[in-house]
This record gives structure tokens, sequence and C-alpha cells, in this order.
């Protein structure tokens, strides 16, 4: 592909890029979307350390304080982890299966519009200057009590961003299903393969209610509703169910694929196969479906009673077998193997003790009557950045790490790999842990500032440097990126030389179709199996090369999704201003046109000629590219 | 560059289909039959009780209501949605596990968490 790409204007490549229904650079696009608010997220962040570095402090007054720790919140999960997840998802979920695409490409597209559409709306209201600032979780006293736009921008934004995942779920789900190359039953998919289909499920059931959610709000909020008004007959709490019945799901539908990429790793630098397998998978399944028995654990101070508390710390504290068992199947996974101690594997090695630890702090949260201690204090905050960061943050570095050669045909440099690697983990470490004793020690939290002489100083001051070091070990990365970009040295099929699975028996970055023609899988792990068997291009083909037929790609998905965006601000204005009712009419009518234009039009894709195929594999016999 | 492909079953293969086809169509049209009866039992049910017919009480009447109502459902579902038809075990599976967290979560909140 490279000579073509090379002579296109950057308008033609900028109009592909826009219009593209290939899963490989939607997946591409989510990372960018997802990367930009991760440093967006981190600058917040790194405010927010920066105001508690002493006591006292008044760097950034209270209000811009809420913002900025709601912003971060929301952005983070919402806006950063998930998203790069998506983009791993995306990208190496279709190639593990022996797909040509996800099921539906059309709607791929459509999902990353709506996230990248929606990040945008929730952080125009920095330059509104009306931000959210009921925290991420927007208790519904406190948002409907916020002046200004703020919590508008929250309720919409989040919206338009939270149906994008829906889509983009129920297309993980159906690619699975359907999709699978022939001999790829579900006991022979990939674990990472296998987090996709659990997460994807998650979503399925637990965005539903935060829709339902965010519907609420914004009427209560901007179409005179009374759902959370407790004066006009509504319930208050009633946010908080909605909200958490969705929000624990969310805590492992992030951690659930990031488990499945350390599954990756594991296998691939311990040259062994997943140990416990069946174990694994079961383990998995079992997760999604107890995350969604343990929302209220998040509401035990809120005084649901002592028989409600005492069931959902016991079911709580179920969850953590599952998560044991699957940490059990990592370390004899690497037991006996042969390690290679690469970036990525440094990355899962250093995820084990730190998610450990998270999950021993949320069982002791789990504890209802010691959870009325630790609530709404410092530890906390340690624990869901313990699992969070330790898990979810390391997973999709380590991840970076390991799919960028597939994904550009490069190879990021390890040794300065290694020396973000450490920067970062050691930042983190130094940042979160002593939290914990802040927590003991009294600090609540989201508080804007602490007064001297509490004893919480010194702690403060070594969170904030541990902040720093993350900040510098980000900053090598990105330096690593620039480098390996301009340098630009190619690697083959397997940069790691010991892929287990099929994405690393095709070119790095696969050619647009993927497979030229679709595998026969024979064994979990088939590449290893083929390799081991003296076929050392990993693949047996299933069928004869023959014509491929492709999705078009389309502007329309961006024109759907810039018609919610318009609408949005229509509902936002419409109570005091004259034109936010024509401006919302005006973008609903708009993405309504978009869609029946798509209804209309009759695209039946194109086909990729056996011929071409052909020649393709003979270039690529004669040591060319793709 | 869809190309068109004309395939002729064999005679067998006709017959077969036929036959599978005749068998369909009867499961369709006796099912629709028992749907409609109990449609019909219904309201005479609601008929009897409104009328004080002896035994038509309450108590019996609104369960067999729920009673054949979830038995529609289950029919509809299973014969003029073909959920009981090969390769439908997937859905199958979202649908139960919804409709167990369906079930399960507003089952909690009148329990143990409101009241
Ligand atoms: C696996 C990844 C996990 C993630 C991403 C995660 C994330 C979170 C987050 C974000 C919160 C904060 C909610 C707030 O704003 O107050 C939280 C709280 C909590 N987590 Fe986790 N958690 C994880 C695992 C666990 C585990 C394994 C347990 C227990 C077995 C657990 C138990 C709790 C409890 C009880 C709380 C409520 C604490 C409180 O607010 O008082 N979490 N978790
Ligand atoms: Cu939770």
């Amino acid at each position: 592909m490279s000579s073509v790409a090379q002579k296109r204007s950057f308008g033609a490549a900028f109009w592909d890029w826009m219009t593209t229904v290939d899963h490989k650079k939607i997946g591409i696009l989510y990372l960018i979307g997802g990367g930009f608010f991760f440093v967006l997220g981190g600058i917040e962040a790194m405010i927010i350390r920066l105001q508690l570095l002493k006591p006292n402090n008044d760097l950034v007054s209270a209000g811009l304080f809420n913002d900025l720790i709601t912003m971060h919140g929301t952005t983070m999960i919402f806006l950063a982890a998930m998203p790069i997840l998506f983009g791993f998802m995306n990208y190496i979920m279709p190639l593990q299966i022996g797909a040509r695409d996800v099921a539906f490409p059309f709607i791929n597209s459509l999902g990353f519009w709506m996230f990248f559409f929606g990040g945008l709306f929730l952080n125009i209201s920095w330059l509104v200057g009306q931000v959210p600032d009921a925290g991420w979780t927007s208790y519904a006293s406190l948002s409907l009590a916020s002046t200004g736009h703020g919590i508008d921008f929250y309720a919409i934004g989040l919206q338009i961003a939270g149906g994008g995942t829906l889509m983009a779920g129920i297309n993980f789900l159906v690619t699975i299903i359907n999709m699978r190359a022939p001999g790829m039953t579900y006991m022979r998919m990939p674990l990472f393969t296998w987090t996709t289909f659990v997460a994807s499920a998650m979503i399925l059931f637990a965005f539903p209610p935060l829709t339902v959610g965010l519907f609420f709000l914004t009427f209560d909020r901007m179409f005179n509703g009374n759902f959370f008004d407790h004066t006009m007959g509504g319930n208050t709490i009633i946010w908080e169910h909605i909200f958490w019945i969705f929000g624990h799901p969310e805590v492992y539908i992030l951690i659930l694929p990031a488990f499945g990429i350390f599954s990756e790793i594991f296998t691939i630098f311990s040259r062994k196969r997943l140990f416990g397998y069946p174990a694994m998978v079961f383990a998995t399944v079992l997760i999604g479906f107890l995350g969604f028995m343990v929302w209220a654990h998040h509401m035990f101070t809120v005084g649901l009673g002592p028989t409600a508390n005492a069931i959902f710390a016991v079911a709580t504290m179920a969850i953590a077998v599952p998560t044991g068992v699957k940490i059990f199947n990592w370390l004899l996974t690497i037991w006996g193997g042969s390690i290679t101690v690469t970036t990525p594997m440094l990355y899962a090695l250093g995820f084990i003790p730190s998610f450990v630890m998270g999950g021993v702090t949320g069982v002791m949260q789990g504890a209802a009557p010691l959870d009325y201690q630790l609530h709404d204090s410092y530890f906390i905050v340690a624990h869901f950045h313990y699992v969070i960061v330790g898990g979810v943050v390391l997973a999709i570095l380590g991840g970076l790490h390991l799919y960028w050669p597939k994904m550009f045909g490069t190879m990021l440099n390890e040794t300065l790999g290694k020396i973000t690697f450490i920067f970062f983990f050691v930042g983190f470490h130094c940042t979160f842990l002593i939290q914990h004793w802040l927590g003991f020690w009294g600090m609540p939290r989201r508080v804007w500032t602490y007064m001297d002489g509490q004893g919480w100083n010194t702690a403060n001051m070594i969170s904030s440097i541990g902040a720093l070091l993350m900040a510098i070990g980000v900053i090598v990365l990105v330096i690593n990126i620039i480098m390996t970009v301009a340098k630009n040295q190619r690697v083959g099929n397997d940069p790691w030389h010991d892929g287990r699975t099929l994405e690393w028996a095709i070119p790095s970055p696969p050619p647009f179709y993927n497979f030229t023609t679709t595998p026969l899988v024979r064994g979990l792990d088939s590449v290893w199996i083929e390799k081991s068997e003296g076929n050392m291009t990993g693949l047996t083909p299933a069928e004869p090369v023959s014509d491929i037929h492709m999705p078009n790609g389309s502007i329309i998905p961006f024109l759907m999704t810039f018609g919610m965006f318009v609408a949005g601000f229509g509902a936002m204005y419409h109570q005091e201003t004259s034109w936010g009712l024509p401006v919302l009419i005006f973008g609903l009518a708009w993405t309504f046109v978009a869609m029946s234009a798509r209804s209309l039009q009759d695209d039946l894709g194109f086909h990729v000629t056996k011929e071409e195929i052909q020649r393709d594999i003979d270039n690529a016999r004669k040591g060319g590219q793709f | 560059m869809a190309e068109v492909q004309m395939y002729k079953r064999t005679p067998v293969e006709q017959d077969l289909h036929i036959r599978r086809a005749k068998e369909t169509m009867r499961g369709q049209v006796l099912m629709f039959s028992l749907m409609i009866f109990m449609t019909l039992a219904s309201f005479t049910f609601v008929v009897a009780y409104q009328q004080g017919v002896e035994g038509f009480s309450q108590y019996l009447v609104i369960p067999v209501l729920f009673l054949f109502a979830a038995v529609q459902v289950g029919l509809q579902l299973y014969y003029f949605m073909h959920m009981k038809d090969k390769g439908h075990g997937v859905p199958q599976m979202f649908m139960f596990t919804g409709a167990v967290f369906g079930f399960l979560i507003p089952l909690t909140f009148v329990t143990i968490v409101w009241w």
C-alpha cells in the first residue's frame, strides 16, 4: 500500500480518514482520539496535584477545582480509557478471529464519531466557561443545584458519547458471534477476544441504564422534569442507583479488556500456552455476570439499611474469587516459562502486584462497616487509582508497545520503553500508595485545599511528586513515538518472534483486507500450532484465493453525528434564547436526513479481485511490502 | 461484481423442502389457533368475573391471565420469531440474561433496598 499512499495529496488522505469504515483505521482513530483526551485529563490531574501540593494553596479557586476533578474523572473514564481500549479491540479482535472487518463497518465509524463529538461537546464547556462541577458521578441533588450550563454539557456530551459506546459494543458482539474463521470455536478464541466479547456484552446491558439516567437528568435540567427533585415528588437517590447500576459494570468493562491484553502478553513472552484457559474464560464470564449484582457497594453510607448492605457486601466479596482465579492463572503461566522481559512484559509483571493491591482495598471497602470509615476519603481515591491506573492504564501502555509494530509496522524503542515504564510505575506507586494513609488520617476526597498542621503536608507533597514522575514517563513515551515514526524502520509479520495468535501471521500493518485467504483454525494459539508443526507461515488457508467483498467508505456517520452535536446546543440553550429550539429541531432533522440518505442509498461495496490478491501475494513472496 | 448463481434442486431435495415447509406451516397454524383460543378464553374469563359467575374470583382470573400472557409471549418468540429454530442459541442467551437482570434488579429494589 505504501507507494500509493505516499503519492496521495493531504486532502485525499484526510478525506480517506474521515470516511473510513476499515476497522484498522477506526482503531487508530480511537487511539488518537483517546490519546488526545488522555493527555487533556492528564493535564487536569497535574493541576489538581499542583493545587494540593501544599496546605492553604490557592493556585486555583475552589470552583475551578471542582471543574477540574469532574472533568478529569469524566474524561479519563469515558473519553480516554474506554476509547483507547476500543482502539485495541477494533484493530486486534477481528485479526484474532480471522475476520476481514467488523460485522457493521458503517456503525463502527458511527460509533467512533459519536465518541469524538460527545467528547468535543463535553470539553467545549471549558471554552464557554461553564464546566461540569458535580463530580464524575454527578449525584442528582448536587447536579440539579449547579448553576450555569456545566452539568448540561455533561448530560448531553455523555449521552452522545455513550450512544457511540453502545454501538461499538453491539458491533463487537455480532462480529465475534458471526465472523469467526472456520475452526475458530468459542473455546479456541484468544483471551483478548473473549474479554472483548464479555466487556461488549456488559456494555449492552450497562449502557442503557446510563442512557436513561442521563435523559432523566437532561429533562430535569433543561425541560422542567422532576425525576430527581424530591420537593416535586421525585427521588434524588434513584440517580445514584441508576448511575451505579451502570457504573460498577463500567469499571469491569474497563478492566476486562485490560485482563485480555495482559493474557496475550504473558503467553507471548513466557512462550507458553495460557495456564487454565477454560478457567480463565469462565472467570471472565462470571465477573461479567456478578458485576451487575454489586452496584450498591457504592452506596453503603446512603442508608439502605443493614439487610441491603449485608447482601451487597457479600456479593462484592464474591467477585474477588474469579479475579483471584485469574491472578493465579497468570502466575502459573509465567511459572516455568522461558521469559523475555520486554517492555510489554514489564508492564504485565508490574500489573500483578499493583492490581492485587487495588483488589484487596476493594474487598476492604466491600466490608460495609469498614466502608463507613473509608467512604469519601482519600482511601477510595487510592483504591480506584490502583485498579484503574495499576490495571487499565498499565494495560494500555503495555498493549501500545505490544501492538505498535502490528499497527504501524515499526518497533517502539525498547530502552525508551523501559525508561517510560520505570518512571510511570514508580510515579504511580509514589502518587497513590501514600493516599491510603491520607484516607486513614482523615483527608476527605474532592477537597479543594486543606489546612496546615493536620499531618497531611508531607504525604500530599510525596503524592504530587509521584504525579510529576508519571508525567515524565508519558513525555518519554511521546518522544519515543516521535523518534520511531521518524526513523521508520520496517518490521516483519511477527516482530516479537513468539506471536501465537492469527494477527502475528499477517504483515505489519496488514493489508486493508487483512487475510489474503480466510485462515483455518486448528486449535488455541493457532499460529503457534502451525509453526510448531513446521508451517512457518503460521496460516493454513481455509479456501482458495478468491474475490473479496469489501465495504465502501462513507461520510454519512460524520454528518449524522454532527446533527446530534448541533441539536445538543439547541437543547442546552432553548430555555433562555429564541434560537435554541430551532437549532434543536434543525440538528435532529439533519441527523434524520442523514439517516434517510443512508437507508435509501444502495451501496453494495466493492470487490477486490483474485488477480489483485495474487499480485499482492507474489509481491510479498519476493520480499516486498504489501 | 455480484454474480447471480442458479441452482437447481434435485427432486429429492425438492420433496424434502416441500415436506418441511408443510410441517412448519402446520405448526404455525396450530400455534396461531392456540393463541387465538387463549385470547378468547381470557376475554371470557374477564366477562365471567364481571358477571359474577360462581368460581371466577379475581384470585383465579388474574393469575390465569398472567399465565396465558406468559405462554403467548413464549409462543410468539419461539414459533413466530423462530427462536426454536437452529442458530438462535446466542440470542436466547442474551435475552435470558437481560430478563434475569431485568427481574433481579427491580426485585432487589422492592425487597431489600426500599422497604
Ligand atoms: C477491577 C477493577 C476495579 C475498578 C476499575 C474499580 C473502580 C472503582 C471506582 C472508580 C470506585 C470509586 C467510586 C466513587 O466515586 O466513589 C470504586 C469504589 C469501590 N470499589 Fe472498586 N474497582 C475495581 C475493583 C474492585 C474490586 C475487585 C472490589 C471489591 C471486591 C471493588 C470494590 C469497591 C467498593 C466497595 C467501592 C466503594 C467505595 C466507596 O465509595 O465507599 N472494586 N471502585
Ligand atoms: Cu463498584
